[in-house]
């Protein structure tokens, strides 16, 4: 019930968060990744931002034994560089570097009503779902 | 060149601490890392935390709602690129992003924070691959 309820509060609190930031506008993005013309370095500061405060406090997590509302921390084990990470890492780069678009903005777009992010969200899960049929 | 007009190093630095902040809270509460890009696939194919995943993403919706509704400010949405782009783009976001395992959020934001190898390659990989994308499209007059 509570592990709902501040599930509900983060997705929240990271929206505002894209949306102060200037992560929801692809247009900024994109000025962003233009390092070579009239460049705006705005967007590092979000990043930069985020794990100024997340870098310190998952230090001072470390010892916690168990979250406040689940059974156990999740956190991913895999240590592999392997050729995965490296073909959907880039391939990631590649379609945000066309529409200026990851993720987490996707989503919060859809508060903006506006059909071609709608259509970008519906392309990116068909993306989830055609790797169930590619064998790398 | 740096494009002075546009540069907005305050509300990008107070966007990114509030961001911490929610992974923070995400990560003390249910123990689980925000990534966005998993949390939306495991969504569409899990029953693990499918409610919770989802009060996240509505909570994700939500976001810039609040924020517009409480400050009575504009939030700009700009996006020029073309519809067969769109579709290409998504594609690749979401076959990345499962395939690599992350993205801004996974990687660059909670995998960097841990220290994690796979992440920060991950992260490095992913930007320059998109300051090249970008590089070329410009170069191509492509939108």
């Amino acid at each position: 019930m509570y592990k709902n309820i501040f599930s509900l509060i983060s997705g929240l609190v990271f929206g505002i968060g894209l949306t102060i930031g200037g992560m929801t506008n692809p247009s900024k993005v994109i000025a962003f990744l233009n390092i070579t013309n009239n460049w705006d370095p705005s967007l590092i500061f979000v990043m930069g931002g985020a794990i100024a405060f997340v870098l310190p406090s998952f230090y001072l997590l470390k010892n916690k034994e168990k979250p406040i509302f689940a059974s156990s921390f999740q956190i991913p084990s895999s240590k592999n560089i392997n050729q995965k990470l490296i073909l959907g890492s880039s391939m990631f780069g590649i379609g945000w570097g066309l529409i200026g678009l990851c993720p987490g903005p996707a989503i919060s777009s859809i508060a903006f009503l506006q059909p071609l992010s709608i259509l970008f969200i519906i392309s990116m899960m068909s993306g989830f779902y055609l790797t169930k049929f590619i064998k790398i | 060149m740096i494009d002075i007009i546009n540069f907005t190093p305050y509300s990008s630095l107070i966007g990114g601490l509030i961001i911490g902040v929610a992974v923070v809270l995400f990560f003390i509460t249910t123990g689980r890392l925000a990534g966005i890009s998993g949390i939306v696939s495991s969504t569409l194919e899990k029953n693990e935390n499918k409610f919770s995943n989802l009060l996240f993403i509505i909570g994700l919706v939500l976001g810039p709602l609040v924020f517009i509704f409480f400050s009575k400010n504009d939030v700009v949405f700009k996006m020029t690129s073309s519809i067969p782009l769109i579709i290409v783009g998504g594609l690749l976001v979401g076959l990345g992003t499962k395939i690599g395992r992350g993205c801004t959020s996974g990687h660059g934001i909670c995998g960097i924070s841990r220290f994690s190898t796979r992440s920060i390659l991950a992260t490095i990989i992913f930007m320059i691959f998109a300051m090249i994308t970008v590089f070329f499209l410009q170069l191509l007059e492509i939108s």
